[in-house]
């Protein structure tokens, strides 16, 4: 764990959990594994506190625990998942993600699956279905069945997933290390309770007569004692990770393909890609072999595309130069591919590449791309082949070299290193410039959420007002004032003051999205660095 | 190891690419500047629906785990003014109970109950009253007393109430400078009451 992310698991779990959270999983972030009592002496604070918060980070999936060092005798040990705190960042993207495919009704189950970490089906489709019911126009009510399906189609691709069974939890009995775990086959996990008992209508808002008053609140008792009979106690999901991430990378490679060839391409792309999207393990470097007859008759029929003219796109694809489609063999019509890893890897160079444009010029960026491509090169030859004067060119380098994004090789003509005799070559290696980017993007996100809390910080006074003033008139509002009252609860935030207030809630508001914006960047980043150590 | 061989440089700057007599940029003493002048303006961010979109669910999102059960408070927080706004922020503050199945049982939580805190304060109820008691008691026991005292001694009755009236004049007077509890004595002070009573002829005048 880098310092930066240390940094940066901290103010997420301080924004997202409070700050004692935030101490407890600091320090055992930085320890790695302690027991309960280790940690609640480190760290001070009273031992209750220090549970609640283990209990807390263990719900949202970011803390584990295992038998110890001294075996299963011995006390339980708790270690952090850092790259779950750093999904925290993500979190939007998934929920609008699924709200894409799958509606309202499965943004908000994801949501609230996001916030609570893991929950029973029952519980969320409850939930969600009484937010849903609230949001409607008067009378009409949610049924629970809709969000049943919904909730059935997340599962069934994936999106969601039940929570492994916990290992013996902390009773250290001989009988718990005798009795083996139950076979956790990775089927189970996305199979969907059947025998669940619902109650099919979500209770309406108004009560309309006293005989609907007492059916309701005979069914209200009915559901309390109902509560312990659902049918899936014990059976929680959560929200499985690695497939949004799957949809991200195919979101990404499909907008690449549009982006430099054009729109029917990509479809093409878009079609292989949903083919082979469940018979593809997660970390494969490419997709299962596709015919062209197969992705022919896969295409959407809005389409129109030839058979010949398919054929002539897939032959463009496979022979340009960012090579996200490889050609396999020659059977049923050819056998077609996409090259994941290969895909990833011109992503993130194409990151690094836009990155260096952007901080130091188009010229800067010909000599990267030139090194990229080339490897290694002297002084003269850079300036030769990027066409650039030789004292621009030196700066340029040299300022790229003091960033750390270039480096110097030396190849020595002589075995004693002697420097008059030593080539000195300029090079730049992709992957551990990428790891560089990637730190400086969690320093980044660490930069720009302490900006924001201190924005907030500086004007708290102001905004407690302006919340103030918001409830006083929220209550006049309900109880049906005057016009005349309500506009001198308004007067009482005079106009700089209210401009301020505007001008703040402008800052957090570039502040977040530059934050959603740099969480692109380090998720295609990490998908690059993570596809290379497989 | 550069300096060996009596002043032959072995290692020339010419090769990396800087000449003779070249004019390099200064050599820079200090760290370098917290916010250093950009020499390129950032990209503008991505705006449009989603972006504003995924803005909203953002804070949303940070909004509404401010207020489930998993935000640990250290104390509860302290209000120096009951604020009109908090009964529009509901915080549920109920603890939610996790699935102690799932969970290392060594992380439950243990409720004091409300018996262990009741029997400690029962006896010092009984014992307060006790005390209050046996205290009126001397204290009836004493008026008792002097009371007797007092009744005793008809004699030096007469010698007394002068005594006693005296006690009253300094009992009144006593009174009078206690009245306002200050160091002043009341005579200096004027009332302003003989103020009104010389400008009963002149009622046109103006009373300042």
């Amino acid at each position: 764990m880098t310092a930066q992310e240390v940094r940066l698991c901290g103010l997420l779990l301080q924004e997202h959990f409070g700050d004692v959270v935030e101490k407890v999983g600091t320090h055992l972030i930085r320890s790695g594994v302690l027991t309960l009592r280790a940690l609640a002496h480190e760290t001070k604070l009273p031992l209750d506190l220090v549970k609640k918060s283990l209990c807390v980070l263990m719900q949202h999936g970011m803390c584990a625990f295992g038998a110890g060092r001294r075996g299963p005798a011995g006390p339980v040990e708790y270690h952090i998942i850092c790259e779950h705190i750093l999904h925290m960042l993500r979190y939007p993207r998934y929920i609008y993600t699924a709200k894409s495919l799958y509606g309202d009704t499965g943004e908000l189950i994801v949501e609230e699956i996001l916030q609570r970490g893991q929950m029973t089906m029952s519980s969320t489709v409850k939930t969600v279905a009484d937010r849903l019911t609230h949001n409607m126009p008067e009378g009409q009510s949610m049924d629970y069945s809709e969000v049943v399906s919904a909730f059935s189609r997340l599962v069934e691709t994936h999106f969601l997933q039940r929570c492994p069974p916990m290992a013996s939890a902390g009773s250290s009995s001989s009988e718990a290390v005798n009795t083996p775990l139950p076979v956790w086959s990775t089927r189970m996990v996305y199979i969907v309770p059947v025998k669940i008992e619902l109650m099919h209508k979500c209770q309406g808002k108004r009560r309309r007569s006293s005989e609907d008053g007492e059916a309701e609140q005979r069914a209200a008792k009915k559901t309390k004692t109902d509560n312990s009979e659902r049918g899936d106690e014990g059976i929680y999901w959560q929200v499985n990770f690695q497939r949004f991430h799957l949809h991200f990378r195919d979101q990404a490679i499909i907008s690449a393909v549009s982006c430099k060839l054009d729109q029917t391409s990509s479809e093409i792309v878009r079609t292989m890609l949903r083919m082979s999207e469940v018979t593809t393990p997660a970390h494969a470097a490419f997709t299962q072999a596709l015919s062209a007859n197969e992705i022919f008759r896969a295409l959407p029929f809005s389409y129109n595309i030839a058979r010949p003219i398919l054929d002539q796109y897939l032959t463009l694809l496979v022979n340009d130069p960012m090579e996200f489609v490889g050609r396999t063999g020659d059977s049923g019509g050819g056998m077609y591919v996409v090259n994941l890893h290969r895909a990833l890897a011109n992503l993130a160079r194409a990151t690094l590449e836009s990155v260096v444009q952007e901080r130091f010029g188009s010229r800067s960026a010909r000599i990267f791309r030139l090194l990229l491509r080339k490897r290694h090169l002297e002084q003269k030859q850079v300036e030769d082949f990027a066409m650039v004067p030789a004292k621009e060119a030196k700066d340029m380098l040299y300022t790229l070299l003091s960033e750390n994004l270039v480096q110097l090789q030396e190849i020595p003509k002589t075995p004693d290193y002697a420097p008059s005799r030593t080539f000195y070559l300029y090079t730049v290696n992709q992957l551990p410039t990428a790891r560089l980017l990637l730190q400086h993007c969690y320093k980044t996100v660490g930069n720009l959420i302490e900006r924001r809390l201190y924005e907030t910080k500086e004007n708290k006074r102001l905004l407690e007002k302006s919340q103030q003033i918001e409830a006083i008139l929220a209550s006049l509002q309900a109880t049906g004032a005057e016009a005349a009252q309500l506009t001198e609860v308004e007067e009482m935030i005079t106009a700089p003051e209210r401009q301020q207030l505007e001008s703040l809630q402008h800052h957090i508001n570039k502040l977040d999205s530059s934050e959603n914006q740099v969480d692109e960047t380090i998720f295609l980043l990490e998908s690059y660095i993570n596809s290379t150590q497989r | 190891m550069a300096g060996r061989g009596r002043g032959h440089r072995t290692f020339s700057v010419e090769i990396v690419g800087i000449g003779k007599g070249e004019n390099l940029p200064p050599s820079s003493i200090q760290p370098t500047p917290l916010f250093p002048p950009l020499d390129q303006k950032p990209v503008p961010l991505q705006a449009g629906e989603e972006a504003e979109y995924m803005l909203a669910l953002k804070q949303e999102f940070r909004g509404a785990m401010k207020t489930l059960p998993f935000y640990i408070r250290p104390a509860a927080p302290k209000k120096d003014v009951e604020r009109y706004s908090d009964k529009y922020q509901k915080i549920e503050t109920s603890d939610w109970k996790p699935d102690w199945r799932r969970f290392p049982k060594e992380l439950r939580v243990r409720e004091k109950r409300p018996l262990r805190d009741k029997s400690p304060a029962v006896p010092k109820q009984t014992k307060q009253p006790r005390v209050n008691k046996e205290e009126i008691i001397r204290k009836l026991e004493t008026l008792e007393q002097k009371e007797e005292e007092g009744s005793s001694d008809e004699e030096e009755g007469e010698k007394k109430k002068p005594e006693e009236q005296e006690a009253e004049g300094e009992e009144e007077y006593d009174e009078e400078e206690f009245e306002d509890e200050t160091d002043y004595i009341m005579s200096y002070f004027d009332n302003g009451e003989e103020f009104g009573g010389d400008s009963d002829e002149n009622i046109d005048e103006a009373v300042y």
